[in-house]
């Protein structure tokens, strides 16, 4: 390791340190005024922390593929991939949910989340597949450096990919179990939701594995390269199809007509970033980039990636925003209007403490993945495979 | 290597044991605090409940939101951000042009999704079919606010002052009208909306045992027709609407 490697080290590791400072910082401050000083309200009661805390989440899971590929299919490629791919994988879910906790009410109780389970919430059952998750990925990458217990890497690999699966489910379900919104009750979410991870943690990958190269001063082999931008192609093209189905069934149900016609057409800041945000920039982009051989290069590749994740938010700003924004009907078949937004469209525009809150869970989770990477040996080394 | 794999050893006993001292801890104090003997419960025999007739609810009247804000110490000028236990929506049928004007507040279901959903079990049903959210144990997730269908439910988004002391709030917390419960379990027979109501000489809620046959509630609903909010997700609200 030379000087310049351990001051790079050092200065990245505090730029992310800073980021994530700022966030608790802001967490702090929304916990000392309380959410007032959000754009939240008794309406959109989750804000911009929730997108960017399922971001994290999700991709937590589906960056966890790439080791799937390599130890349970026994791909060469996806194994020597593997460890950096659960070390992602722990770190986005740390900090996914350093996000969650700290946008709670009342964030000093989670210990009471922590010792009091209704076993029919969603959100409890969450609370055992996050710990859980963080466990057996340990455990798995454990298996994966420690020599003697190479032999129990595949097992261990698995159990990481079923329970990965469970996950997924379990964070679609949060809003396919709620009866009330017109957003959501459908059993669609739990697939879709790990069909989405798929793409979202691949395009988190190949921007981390990007920057350890160039850092390494290696190039990625043209063969893999290829193989791993065909494969975020599929995934996208997979979600695409997803959210077509549901937005389809959406279409068909008359019941569903004014919110479909809202998200899809009349809702102002929501259509526009579903179809200019997720649909154009986040899907039919990439995917022309990693399709066409013309554009196969190392950059091509880290711009598919971007916009991958820049879709992947503004997916999230319009399911999770947009389907609270969009006014629950108390009274179907009834115009509605009253002091408490009945019947109206709810703005919410995230302000600063929510914008700091999320971007220190993107900070913590660069900073447990610097470390990681300069403690654990996770380095992608293509020469292996001969 | 052996280095490393020493200080990782290291570093992974430090941080469990970090993370699980606190936690036994407090486990201890919170079994430590538990009261010994179990306080009577509600009545399991009682449903309470409200019809409501919006025939005789009067357009523009919000004497029931005022009785409220002040009976439980809430905002008398309510924002977005402030709690609304009880509002009135003026609805006009699409097809038809009907008006009517309607309080809603928590309807206070047999089967609450806010229950279900609710990670601590802090959003509870009482024995006697009022559902509440215990202050010491909500974390403030506001999931059930995600899963309620009638918007019933506020987040207390500010430090809150001069509070009432049978009416205990916090900030951080999920809140939603209790029925009154400090009054009905001090042998109260009415609510406060209820009674701004009939002050108001509209006498357009009607607050009583849905359980008890005798009961004026009862009498109404088995003659008259009601009907209740969302009846399609089965949820069995306590709170009945006549005229809609």
């Amino acid at each position: 390791m030379t000087n310049t490697d351990s001051r790079n080290f050092w200065l990245l590791a505090a730029c992310a340190g800073l980021v994530t400072l700022v966030g608790l910082g802001a967490a702090h401050y929304m916990e000392l005024h309380g959410h007032v000083v959000t754009g939240m309200d008794n309406q959109v009661v989750w804000g911009l922390p929730h997108v960017f805390a399922i971001f994290l989440i999700v991709a937590a899971s589906g960056v966890l593929n790439v080791a799937s590929v390599g130890s349970v299919f026994g791909q060469p490629v996806y194994k020597v991939r593997a460890p950096l791919s659960g070390l992602l994988s722990v770190a986005m879910l740390a900090g996914g949910l350093m996000v969650l906790m700290l946008d709670l009410g009342r964030p000093e109780r989670v210990i009471v989340a922590a010792t009091h389970y209704n076993f029919t919430s969603v959100f409890a059952w969450n609370v055992f597949l996050y710990s859980g998750m963080v466990a057996i990925v340990a455990i798995y990458l454990w298996t994966m450096f420690e020599r003697r217990m190479n032999a129990w890497s595949k097992p261990a690999g698995v159990a990481a990919l079923v329970w990965r699966f469970l996950l997924t489910t379990g964070t679609g379900s949060i809003f396919g179990f709620l009866v009330a919104r017109q957003a959501y009750q459908s059993a669609l979410l739990a697939p879709l939701f790990i069909v989405l991870s798929f793409g979202w943690g691949l395009a988190v990958f190949l921007w981390v594995q990007a920057a350890m190269m160039a850092w390494n001063k290696m190039t990625l082999d043209a063969d893999v390269q290829r193989r791993l931008n065909r494969l975020l192609g599929i995934f996208v093209a997979a979600s695409l199809y997803l959210v077509a189905v549901y937005h389809m069934t959406n279409l068909y149900f008359a019941r569903q007509d004014a919110f479909a016609a809202f998200i899809l057409r009349d809702g102002g800041v929501f259509p526009l970033l579903f179809w200019g945000g997720y649909v154009l920039l986040g899907s039919v982009l990439p995917m022309l980039l990693l399709f066409n051989p013309k554009f196969a290069a190392p950059r091509t590749t880290l711009a598919a990636g971007a916009l991958v994740i820049l879709g992947a938010f503004a997916f999230l700003f319009v399911f999770i925003i947009g389907g609270q924004a969009y006014p629950l009907e108390i009274f179907p078949g009834w115009e509605a209007a009253s002091a408490f937004a009945d019947g109206a469209v709810n703005a919410y525009v995230p302000r600063l403490p929510e914008w700091l809150l999320g971007i220190g869970g993107l900070g913590a989770a660069l900073l447990l993945t610097t470390i990681g990477v300069r403690v654990l040996d996770v380095l992608p080394r293509d020469g292996k495979l001969k | 290597m052996s280095d490393r794999r020493g200080f990782l050893g290291v570093a992974a006993v430090a941080l469990g044991g970090v993370m699980l001292a606190p936690g036994i801890r407090l486990i201890e104090v919170a079994q430590a605090a538990t009261p010994a003997g179990a306080t009577t419960g509600a009545n399991p025999a009682v449903r309470w409940g409200m019809l409501i007739d919006t025939t005789k609810c009067e357009a523009g009247c919000t004497d029931c939101v005022t009785a409220c804000n002040t009976e439980n110490g809430l905002d008398p000028r309510p924002t977005p951000t402030s709690s609304q236990w009880i509002r009135k929506i003026e609805i006009k049928e699409v097809k038809t042009g009907r008006q009517a004007s309607v309080p809603v507040m928590c309807q206070h279901c047999a089967e609450p999704p806010c229950v279900d959903v609710c990670p601590t079990g802090a959003s509870f049903k009482r024995a006697d079919g009022i559902v509440l959210v215990d202050r010491h144990s909500c974390i403030g997730c506001r999931y059930c606010m995600m899963a309620c269908p009638y918007k019933a439910r506020s987040f207390v988004h500010e430090p809150l002052t001069d509070q009432k002391p049978d009416v205990p709030r916090g900030k951080g917390c999920v809140e939603s009208c209790t029925l009154c419960v400090h009054r009905i379990d001090k042998g109260d027979k009415t609510t406060a909306c209820a009674e701004a109501c009939a002050k108001a000489g509209h006498n357009a809620i009607l607050f009583g045992d849905l359980n008890d046959p005798a009961s004026e509630i009862s009498r109404r609903v088995r003659e008259i027709g009601s009907t209740q909010l969302r009846a399609d997700l089965r949820l069995d609200p306590g709170v009945r609407y006549q005229g809609l």
